[in-house]
């Protein structure tokens, strides 16, 4: 690990600065985001991004980049944006122009639970409003929705992978230490597991948990359900890897030194399951972000209004979302773009170890 | 044959696993079909108990279990409370328009990946090679959902494609050519997302299983004796290759009829996927057991006719099961 080859390690930079733009971005969504997630902007459902210009209608060059106010709308007693006669929705009135501002202040958000702050890294003054992806349904900034959402749909998958690593580690260092009974109970299981179609388990073992749950409830629900499916594969590595390294010599000499079993667990064996569990990690990750993804989209994960990736795509199994609305893409363009990084990462942890024969779960 | 019998004993406790397993999640769940009925104030409390007594709901689950399995071993697989009907009929035309999708598709990737994949290897680093790894780990970081979503978007757009479904409203006023055309006009958009969800894994295996051949020295021999390229690649390499592709094979045969969940729903296919959906939603229970023990059942089956294949395909393994 510490003496990974150059090549490799230079192929670790892109992926990782894209993983870690990604998911700094998503901690500081009150600050990069500049709406809050569930503000409407009744004046203007299913905009497309808000267009940025550096010429002013005069034809001269900006220095400041500023946006146009929309052409006015008239708001009907049901709430939604009715065009006007002579305006189109979301069209720009060149007329009223507002330039862009950093560090804006705007509505208070909290970090850390403690600071409320209310600087926002963009925004406009407040007739107009600065959609950078556009607006859904609701008038909802998709920017802003995008980052809170990746705090849940990104933390779905870390705390997720998390559980099931854990339960691998777990029952993987006992089967393979102890051996056993114990060991062909915990390897017929994981053979069970490993053998049932996924999707089909997961979309069961949603179907016997309660579906009408308070938001918390189902993030927490959703992360057991998804984590809990998938120990048996990190289950089954790291057994090998400790089945072979019980054998080795050091570890035999501090047997018969008198090392207790939880000596040589800790200080000898986990840390040879190290690079298993990095490169597992890096695999499970994208998974279990698509697992949430996934329920969510299909309607058994987290709803509506509780943004996340998966209810954001879900609006695209609209008939005219998925046709006109571009830009609902969005979040899946970010999945794609984790998706990549996660994949150069396992591929760079893997190195240039050839994969051994085929296996069930490469096939998916 | 004891191989055989081996293998089918593990495939029948492994269904029953399966059936256990999902009974004693259902009798942790809170709440069940008719728990929805309870709430309609139009159907008092009695009636409610009533339907619960007729379906056997009332019951221990050891007891509903029981007969849960004599009701599959009659071929009815439980009743669905949401259809009002056995299940297994529900499923099995479920499984027909999946496997009529999943089937096309995957033979069809098959038979693009095969020769793709051997052109791949005979010149590694080569211009097709180069393209295709670059092809196929980006299409490995699209997730098949927004595969689908894209494609249903770009047919609808376009308006080339029908938007999802499997056949037209007027289907039954078609002539039979009529009919079979539109049925493949809707086939496409899902069978290209299929295809190109499995595709790349083919690509990658048939690859690489090539390449570890190509190394060996019978193929520098036949080289020498002046065979042409193509009769190395297609006559003596590939043969050589199949026992991983054949175990892949397999595989796909056991996904037929779990792999294409996603883009059922995406694309309205009346497959199986949108029947399990349903049922989740709605608490059908029987159904949801149904339908994932008949897809572990293919599962089981796909993965043991992989098994048998390579068994028919090299005699290696067959010398050696019969010691």
């Amino acid at each position: 690990m510490m003496r990974m080859r150059l090549a490799s390690a230079r192929k670790l930079i892109v992926p990782l600065a894209l993983l870690m733009g990604i998911h700094l971005a998503v901690l500081m969504a009150g600050f990069v985001a500049p709406y809050n997630p569930d503000m409407q902007d009744r004046a203007a459902p299913n905009c497309p991004p808000t267009r940025v210009h550096w010429v002013s209608a005069d034809g001269r060059l900006s220095w400041h980049p500023f946006i146009y106010g929309l052409s006015e709308n008239v708001v009907t007693e049901n709430g939604f944006a009715q065009p006007t006669k002579e305006a189109e929705p979301c069209t720009e009135n060149p007329r009223t122009a507002y330039p862009i501002q950093f560090l804006r202040r705007g509505v208070p958000y909290t970090i850390l639970g403690v600071l409320t702050p209310d600087r926002h890294l963009l925004g406009v003054a407040t007739p107009a409003h600065l959609h950078l992806m556009g607006t859904d349904n609701y008038g909802r900034d998709v920017f802003s929705r995008l980052l809170y959402g990746g705090q849940i749909s990104l933390f779905a998958g870390l705390l997720a992978t998390a559980l099931s690593l854990t339960m691998g580690v777990l029952l993987g260092t006992l089967a393979g230490f102890y051996g056993g009974w114990g060991d062909a109970v915990i390897m017929r299981g994981a053979e069970l597991f490993l053998a049932l179609p996924w999707l089909y388990l997961l979309l069961a073992l949603r179907a016997f948990l309660p579906l009408h749950t308070g938001p918390r409830q189902t993030f927490l629900l959703l992360i057991a359900v998804i984590g809990f499916l998938g120990w048996a594969r990190p289950a089954r590595l790291i057994r090998g890897v400790v089945l072979s390294a019980k054998e080795r010599s050091h570890i035999l000499a501090a047997r018969s030194f008198g090392a207790s079993d939880l000596h040589l667990l800790r200080v000898h064996l986990l840390p040879e399951t190290r690079s298993v569990v990095l490169t597992q990690a890096a695999l499970l990750i994208p998974q279990y972000v698509l697992a949430e993804v996934t329920l969510s989209f299909l309607g058994l994960g987290l709803s509506e209004p509780v943004p996340s990736w998966g209810t954001m795509l879900a609006t695209l199994q609209q008939y005219h979302v998925l046709v006109s609305d571009w830009w609902m893409f969005f979040p899946g363009i970010v999945l794609v773009v984790v998706f990549f990084s996660y994949g150069g990462l396992s591929d760079a942890l893997q190195g240039e170890r050839a994969k051994a024969g085929v296996g069930w779960e490469d096939y998916r | 044959m004891r191989y055989l019998a081996v293998r089918f004993l593990q495939g029948v406790l492994l269904l029953f696993g399966v059936s256990l397993l999902s009974f004693a999640f259902l009798e942790l769940a809170p709440g069940d079909f008719f728990e929805e009925m309870r709430l309609n104030p139009q159907i008092s409390p009695s009636t409610v108990a009533r339907l619960r007594a007729a379906y056997g709901m009332d019951r221990p689950l050891p007891v509903r279990y029981g007969r849960w399995l004599v009701s599959a071993m009659r071929g009815d697989f439980g009743f669905s409370f949401a259809y009002g009907s056995p299940v297994a009929p529900l499923l099995l035309v479920r499984a027909r328009n999946t496997l009529l999708l999943t089937g096309t598709a995957t033979l069809l990737a098959w038979v693009v990946a095969l020769p793709w994949g051997v052109f791949c290897a005979a010149r590694p680093g080569g211009w097709l090679d180069r393209g295709s790894s670059l092809m196929t780990s980006t299409l490995l970081a699209i997730p098949e959902l927004l595969l689908g979503l894209c494609f249903l978007a770009i047919g609808v757009r376009t308006g080339w494609f029908p938007a999802g479904g499997m056949l037209s409203a007027s289907f039954e006023d078609f002539s039979r050519w009529q009919q079979i055309t539109d049925l493949l006009w809707h086939m496409v958009l899902p069978v290209v997302v299929l295809i190109l969800g499995t595709l790349p894994v083919l690509l990658r295996h048939v690859r690489a299983a090539l390449l570890e051949v190509l190394d060996a020295p019978f193929i520098r021999a036949a080289l020498g004796h002046g065979i042409s390229r193509r009769r190395i690649l297609f006559r003596h390499a590939l043969p050589a290759a199949i026992n991983p592709l054949v175990s892949l094979f397999g595989f796909s045969l056991a996904a037929l009829l779990s792999g294409s969940l996603l883009t059922e729903v995406i694309m309205s296919w009346p497959g199986l996927g949108p029947l399990l959906l349903e049922a989740v939603l709605a608490r059908d229970i029987y159904v949801v057991v149904g339908a994932v023990t008949f897809s572990t059942f293919f599962l089981v089956a796909g993965m043991a006719l992989g098994d048998l294949l390579l068994f028919a395909s090299d005699p290696r393994i067959r010398s050696e099961a019969l010691v």
